[in-house]
């Protein structure tokens, strides 16, 4: 789950990160008055809140001279989708502005803390050049990025933190600031059950203090059960809604842009049914993992989702029933079908538990559903239906 | 021989009175898996289907001399579990549990350094050494005893391989589910080198999928050190970037962990790629053919 610019930078000064002064606004007249209530002489910046990257490069943030200025640039903005290189052409419609005190800017830096899957442990990530994604850093000069990994019995410490400084070239004055920032960085991430945090650009201001200018923050799913709190800053606008509606199902679905609907048990099969879909010449309209144990009423669920996407032209049901039971799949399938419209044909491919009684079901249901005899076959079919020739 | 588990191990089910603990302790007794013991703190004293039920593993281990542990336990109190099992002195836990926070698991893999146990999972299948030992959910009657060593990131994935390969005919020496986690006890490499070093493996179905570099890093080992053919498979060839697809460890982050990195480096270091998760059994054949 990912948060807002402003909600990580609420949740960063709990644990004593250094941030601006900043205000949220959701109208223009809340972003002048955030400005006034900032005060000072200006400028300030305002910064179109989105879950995605580049907003700068986007035209979704503006440094303003007056309040009024903040007001004019707030009321272009909102309402209105931001396209940035990581929203798609669409865009992300902007329904709230943080407007920010600003500072003087000496140095940009980065930092960032994620779980480095090789070690198991959780690791800082520095780099001298704050204010450029980290990928491109890492494709370009991967020298230039330094690692910290921290002992998961200790925590991060503070001679971490001046060790990256130090390289970094950070001011000696300065060192213990970066280190207090880092360890309350850190005590974030585990507080939260954050799976990543970063802070680009962490900027060394011309009095030698160092701030999180933006901040991004992810969550670790699993661990959100004992963060209420964090669970609450979900924002539904942000996702696909295929994808909450799933969530309410507890299916785990995922929305692509082919036209062959997928309905699958387990994640790995479920990547490889969209794989031999595309082998078999066809596009994937989503993944989607049923789970291990489903019921009847999840499976038809999980169909109603995937007839919503009016992009389907076939759906493609790959069960390998070990929990799960053949027959249950088809009853779930069968009772779909009372609820909504088969619009389009229908794949079925079972192995595993109870099939004979599964093929039955379905048999008996009346519906125009096409049997394969395994996954291959089953995807030529689904791929030939959706092209609208017999099989 | 196999590896990992056979006739021999003997099986305490830590959450045994959970719907799912119950279901499959009892399916994995039917396969003929000596299942000694359950725990679950609080019904010490009872029992189920016969099996006598501890409230600490401990317990369980002095009076039945249990070696496995299976748990099943749900995600706050699983990482727990899996300590307590390493406490105990354990050969093996192997931990079905899908949701456990992967800082737990950054504590458990941490303590788990100093121990002898090895941990499978969390958030697999578990362990099957065909018509010997079933540790875990996966259905039984589909494997068959045989050669093939197969080690897996996914669960219905590796049904299907198994399937695959029992339907030509080829069985199974053991099949290790290792689990879609970012932070697993377990590694590809891990499992590589116990088929390597078993004589009733001739050869290996590796199974992986997106996300981090265990398939790269198994891709170097099976290049320097694989005496057997290995046939493998990589979901997610056309998963979307920066999306998690139902596995907490499935997901391409900062353009790593592609299928196509990890097919190139497996292909390179010798594994016959299967070019669809339909031809993994053929695949198999066919190496094992050319070998």
């Amino acid at each position: 789950m990912n948060i807002h610019e402003y909600q990580a930078k609420e949740i960063l000064r709990r644990y004593g990160v250094a941030t601006l002064r900043a205000v949220v606004a959701s109208s223009p007249e809340e972003a002048e008055a955030a400005a006034k209530q900032l005060g000072g002489d200006g400028p300030w910046v305002v910064k179109a809140q989105i879950h995605a990257g580049g907003r700068g490069k986007g035209g979704g943030v503006k440094l303003v001279k007056t309040p009024a200025e903040a007001r004019e640039f707030a009321a272009k903005i909102l309402g209105k989708p931001l396209v940035t290189h990581q929203t798609g052409p669409a865009g992300r419609i902007v329904r709230k502005v943080l407007v920010e005190e600003g500072c003087k800017i000496a140095r940009e830096l980065y930092l960032g803390l994620v779980l480095d899957r090789a070690t198991s442990c959780v690791t800082v990530i520095a780099s001298a050049e704050g204010g450029v994604e980290i990928e491109e850093v890492a494709a370009r000069s991967p020298e230039k990025i330094l690692r910290e990994a921290v002992d998961p019995a200790v925590g991060m410490q503070a001679f971490q933190a001046r060790k990256l400084g130090a390289a970094l070239g950070i001011p000696a004055g300065s060192l213990g600031k970066l280190a207090k920032f880092a360890v309350a960085l850190y005590q974030a991430v585990v507080g939260t059950d954050a799976s990543l945090v970063e802070i680009n650009p962490l900027v060394l201001t011309e009095s030698g203090d160092l701030v999180a200018l933006d901040a991004k923050m992810g969550f670790d799913d699993n661990g959100l059960f004992r963060h209420p709190d964090v669970r609450a800053l979900r924002d539904p606008n942000e996702e696909d809604p295929r994808e909450v509606q799933a969530q309410e199902f507890d299916l785990s679905y995922i929305g692509l842009d082919g036209n062959i609907g997928c309905m699958v048990n387990g994640a790995g099969l479920a990547m490889a049914t969209m794989d031999i879909v595309k082998l078999a010449g066809g596009e994937p309209a989503n993944f989607l993992d049923v789970g291990g144990g489903a019921s009847e009423e999840k499976v038809a669920a999980a169909l109603r989702i995937i007839l919503a996407d009016q992009h389907v032209r076939a759906v493609f049901i790959n069960i390998f029933g070990g929990i799960m039971r053949c027959d249950v799949l088809a009853s779930g399938v069968v009772a779909a079908a009372k609820q909504v419209e088969l619009r389009v044909p229908v794949v079925v491919r079972m192995e595993g538990t109870n099939v004979e009684q599964g093929r039955k079901i379905l048999a008996d249901s009346g519906l125009n559903i096409i049997n394969a005899a395994d996954m291959a076959d089953g995807a030529r079919k689904a791929v030939a239906a959706a092209q609208g020739q017999a099989s | 021989m196999s590896i990992l588990v056979d006739k021999s191990t003997k099986v305490v089910t830590q959450g045994i009175t959970g719907a799912t603990g119950q279901f499959h302790t009892r399916a994995c007794k039917e396969y003929g898996t000596q299942m000694v013991a359950g725990v679950t703190p609080g019904k010490g004293g009872t029992d189920f289907d016969g099996i006598p039920i501890f409230d600490t593993v401990e317990q369980a281990r002095a009076a039945t001399g249990c070696n496995a542990s299976v748990i099943y336990v749900p995600p706050p109190f699983a990482a727990d579990a899996i300590m307590e099992a390493a406490d105990a002195g354990l050969d093996l836990a192997i931990c079905i549990t899908d949701g456990i926070p992967i800082l737990d698991m950054v504590a458990v893999k941490q303590y788990l350094r100093r121990r002898k146990t090895r941990l499978v999972g969390p958030n697999c299948p578990g362990v099957i050494t065909p018509g010997q030992c079933k540790i875990g959910i996966m259905p039984g009657y589909i494997h068959k005893p045989g050669p093939i060593g197969v080690v897996s990131r996914s669960g219905t994935l590796t049904y299907e391989a198994v399937h695959q390969l029992t339907q030509l005919g080829i069985g199974q020496s053991t099949c290790v589910g290792i689990g879609g986690d970012p932070v697993n006890g377990t590694s590809f490499i891990d499992v590589l080198q116990l088929f390597n070093a078993d004589p009733a493996t001739g050869g290996v179905v590796l199974i992986g999928e997106i996300g981090g570099s265990a398939e790269e890093e198994a891709a170097e080992y099976i290049r320097r050190d694989m005496k057997k053919p290995v046939a493998a498979f990589i979901a997610g060839q056309t998963a979307p970037k920066g999306k998690r697809m139902g596995h907490a460890g499935a997901i391409i982050a900062g353009g790593k962990g592609t299928a196509a990195d990890k097919i190139d480096a497996l292909r390179s270091a010798g594994a016959r790629m299967a070019p669809s998760p339909a031809e993994l059994g053929t695949t198999m054949r066919d190496a094992l053919a050319r070998k």
